[in-house]
């Protein structure tokens, strides 16, 4: 007997090192509608369509296509059994055609006497059919890197359509679409739907997820929530169902005293109208000031536009009370401000350096013996501190920092900026895949920093750490501080994301 | 020792290892021709611009694996516009070694500025700096050989000529005793700072290696250095290049690992990301890096030009090559960030081992090349598995 569901996940759980990403989580996709997975960051969403995929393998649970039961190992047998996703931030090649990008791995190809050659002609004659299929009009041959994103994501969807596929899955389509390519996205999945495909739509905004959606799953901490018809379900409800979670307190209590104002941050706005727009906040002397949002609030670019590594089009920072001109950050570096990266791995370690060079690196030049010569004994002294006050694992400072635990680096890193005394530290995600015990050492240090008089901004997407560790929250959406949290009472966590949901 | 401390030893000393392995094995092949004190003495002034070049090469692959192709051909103008100024303009020596050194430098600047503030690929700028300066020595010369035979003090200076030793102070006899004295002052300065650093280490409580191994490191170095003094000696002393190449690997050896400069090389390469947000400029580093090349290329065209008394068009073709190979097998990564100066030396020396002990045993010019370049291919394809824990394959 056929069954009700095109697609159904049962009882599929992953585990991370350290960390159960997904536990015993379930989805059932109805054909010819539009099913919204939703949850926090960080809930598991893309972890289950990871597996769904085959990026991921799961470690229990099974997939059933038309009540058949599947098993899928990678991206390539996903495809070939009707399952296509849309991702979040789109992978094309920017320098081919539309034509080349969509029949990547599998051109059209002809006979000439012995040799099989591309056929061309084929491949941009198919092309121009599957973009007309989702009423896009235009030239197969274009360059890639011409359209616009819209359109790349358009042409990402007529390659799913050409695989004739029967689930697509959406990651975020529309975090980086104009309100117009929403529209035109929005007419695509109606014919899609009305074709009998089933959908599976991953996005935070409600205004969309009401619209759009026929049912809603949803998840929270790598569990299955429910799932419910959309027409069911309140704006309050969904946001009380995401993050109807008990607050653990593994947090340092929040005893400290605030010194003056020590940076002003005044109509901040990027050069790129999608980016920032106009946050103003103040920063207070022994305050952690946590920036909450979901990803893509462009709070990273915020902090990385004060800490001159971004274009800023208007605005001004003051600090103590003075403007000052931040051009790169070795102008913010002299304000005394440092910061802590949230891609450790890309941008923050030196992964064939040791620990001593890695801590060394910003603060070189202020050891020196006779203007060029580097000072090594008290720059062992510095770093052997800082090993011990951090309480970093490992057996010398000569240890290249790629063996050491996530943690740990981290620790490193930290000390890199402490060596440099900054009056004002940002952390970006400063516990992002770190375990548990070592988070804990984390908050430790940051809390010790603060008493000291330090100034702290932090932005986090795990709530609990926002709530558990922030003495203010600001909330950001889209660009924009769409919301400021500072009294302890109204921190909670459906505040938090009802501003972190304010789109428009 | 465990068997970890000893595969640990292995894996730090390999290329020296190596190096041992291949001596040992030229002596055997060559019935000892190659440690003949000429043949040693040889081995230096015939790869002297191998050492000054790969150490400035290292500079630039340290940077991120970007390499200098144009090296070979700015030996050869700097040479070229040398010979020249001394030969057919009469400039005063002086003037011209320091008009060479100004060229070799602003060319490097030249190249440096296109690859650190533009960001062209050090690839293709130094291709091209490649063929515009082989191009230009040839129109500087006029396609012809130009003699500097009778500027002897130059050729002396810079270590070519029958004269270009230093002179023995003391002895008189047939052994140079001002070379074996150097010898035996190197070998204590030597030892001295070995002990005090592992005194200093000792005393703060830092790991140090066992005492045993430490003692067999110092014992085999100093008699190394002993012997290598003693077979100078005994042909005509100390070359005066051996003196160029000295000063050139203390002093960038120095600077790579004790200045911030020299550090902010490894950081660039190592992430260049995380060093911009440390606050360093890094097209500063990568302009630096190219610059120096120049500079040392000026160096090399002279002790080029000095060894072979004459300027041509043809001179330092592959230059390039040697002085990449040598950093490469020597232990530098070529994705930057990993390699030492005295780590290119030993790579530098065991290319100049197999060289001469080639040709020693008359193998032909041909199969010459044919051995370096499988020796380049297998120390990289070693450095690159090892790091990978010894996965030959990479899993698609």
């Amino acid at each position: 007997m056929a069954s009700e569901y095109k697609l159904e996940l049962r009882g599929v759980s992953k585990s991370f090192p350290g960390v159960k990403a997904l536990d015993n989580v379930q989805l059932s996709i109805r054909p010819g509608t539009v099913h919204a997975l939703m949850g926090e960051n960080g809930a598991g969403k893309s972890t289950l369509m990871k597996c769904l995929f085959g990026i991921y393998k799961m470690d229990a649970g099974e997939v059933l296509i038309d009540g058949q039961k599947v098993i899928i190992n990678n991206p390539d047998e996903a495809m070939k059994m009707g399952i296509a996703m849309v991702h979040q931030e789109l992978q094309p090649i920017p320098a081919r055609s539309v034509g080349e990008n969509m029949y990547l791995g599998r051109f059209p190809v002809k006979k000439i006497g012995p040799i099989q050659v591309i056929d061309h002609k084929t491949m941009y004659e198919e092309t121009e059919k599957w973009l007309n299929e989702v009423d896009m009009h235009f030239d197969p041959k274009a360059m890639l890197s011409t359209l616009s994103i819209g359109q790349m994501q358009s042409v990402e969807i007529a390659k799913a359509v050409s695989h004739d596929a029967k689930v697509i899955i959406f990651d975020e389509p529309t975090s980086s679409l104009s309100d117009n390519e929403v529209e035109t996205l929005f007419k695509i999945m109606e014919k899609l739907r009305s074709r009998g495909v089933a959908m599976i739509y991953i996005s935070h905004k409600m205004d969309e997820i009401k619209r759009i959606a026929d049912d809603i799953t949803i998840m929270r901490d790598g569990t299955y929530i429910g799932t419910w018809p959309a027409a069911e379900m309140s704006m309050d409800d969904i946001i009380a169902k995401m993050v109807g979670r008990e607050l653990t307190n593994i947090y340092p209590p929040k005893d400290r005293e605030f010194g003056e104002v020590i940076m002003e941050v005044d109509g901040l706005s990027s050069i790129h109208a999608r980016s920032f727009q106009n946050v103003s906040f103040k920063l207070r002397k022994g305050e952690i000031l946590g920036f909450g949002g979901l990803v893509g609030a462009q709070r990273t670019e915020l902090m990385e536009g004060i800490f001159g590594i971004r274009n800023i089009s208007k605005g001004e920072i003051k600090i103590h009370g003075k403007k000052v001109d931040i051009k790169t950050s070795r102008d913010a570096m002299k304000a005394g401000i440092g910061m802590i990266t949230e891609d450790r791995r890309a941008r923050g370690i030196f992964g064939c350096l040791s620990i001593k060079d890695n801590v060394g690196v910003s603060v070189y030049n202020k050891f020196l013996q006779a203007g060029f010569v580097l000072d090594h004994a008290r720059i062992n002294k510095v770093v052997d501190d800082s090993i011990n006050k951090l309480r970093i694992k490992t057996p010398n400072m000569q240890e290249h920092i790629a063996n050491l635990s996530g943690g740990n680096q981290q620790k490193v890193i930290i000390s890199r900026w402490l060596a440099n005394d900054p009056d004002i530290l940002i952390m970006d995600e400063p516990t992002r895949g770190i375990d548990i015990g070592a988070k804990h050492e984390i908050y430790e240090i940051m809390t010790d920093l603060a008493k000291q008089g330090k100034a702290i901004i932090m932005i986090s997407s795990e709530m609990p750490e926002l709530l558990g560790m922030s003495d203010r929250v600001i909330v950001m959406c889209n660009g924009k501080k769409t919301g400021e949290i500072d009294n302890e009472a109204d921190m909670t966590q459906e505040k938090v994301m009802s501003y972190a949901t304010q789109f428009n | 020792m465990s068997k970890n401390q000893i595969l640990g030893f292995l894996k730090k000393n390999t290329m020296i290892i190596v190096l041992i392995i291949v001596v040992a094995f030229f002596s055997w092949r060559t019935g000892g021709a190659i440690l003949l004190p000429m043949n040693v003495s040889n081995l230096i002034s015939q790869n002297a611009y191998v050492f000054v070049l790969a150490t400035g090469m290292l500079l630039c692959i340290l940077t991120g694996g970007n390499i200098d192709l144009s090296v070979g051909s700015v030996v050869c103008f700097v040479g070229a516009v040398g010979a020249i100024l001394m030969v057919n303009l009469n400039v005063p020596i002086w003037i011209a070694i320091i008009v060479m050194i100004i060229i070799g430098t602003a060319i490097g600047a030249f190249q440096g500025f296109w690859i650190a503030f533009v960001r062209i690929p050090p690839f293709i700028v130094t291709l091209a700096g490649m063929l515009v300066f082989r191009g230009l020595s040839n129109v500087v010369l006029n396609g012809l050989t130009v003699s500097i035979k009778d500027k002897t003090f130059f050729v002396n200076l810079f270590g070519g000529g029958a004269d270009c030793y230093v002179k023995d102070f003391i002895g008189n006899g047939t052994l140079n005793l001002t070379c074996f004295f150097a010898g035996l002052v190197a070998t204590a300065l030597f030892i001295m700072i070995q002990v005090s650093n592992r005194m200093k280490r000792t005393r703060k409580n830092y790991e140090v290696e066992m005492f045993g191994a430490f003692i067999a490191k110092l014992v085999a170095i100093s008699a190394v250095i002993v012997v290598f003094s003693y077979k100078l000696a005994q042909h005509k002393g100390i070359p005066t290049v051996l003196i160029w190449v000295l000063v050139v690997v203390l002093v960038y050896g120095y600077i790579t690992s004790n200045t911030t400069v020299g550090r902010y090389f490894y950081a660039v390469g190592g992430n260049e990301k995380a060093t911009k947000l440390s606050g360093i400029n890094t097209n500063k580093v990568y302009f630096l890096a190219y610059t120096n090349m120049g500079f040392l290329a000026a160096l090399a065209g002279m002790i080029t030009i000095a060894r072979l008394t004459s300027a041509q068009p043809t001179y330092g073709q592959n230059y390039e090559m040697d002085a990449i190979g040598s950093c490469f097998i020597g232990g530098a990564s070529a994705y930057g960030g990993i390699g030492t100066v005295p780590g290119v030396i030993v790579g530098a020396v065991l290319m100049g081992v197999i060289n001469l002990g080639m040709s020693l045993m008359g193998v032909d010019a041909n199969m010459q090349k044919v051995v370096k370049g499988i020796v380049l291919l297998a120390a990289v394809i070693f450095d690159v598995v090892s790091k990978r824990g010894g996965k030959m394959i990479v899993k698609n």
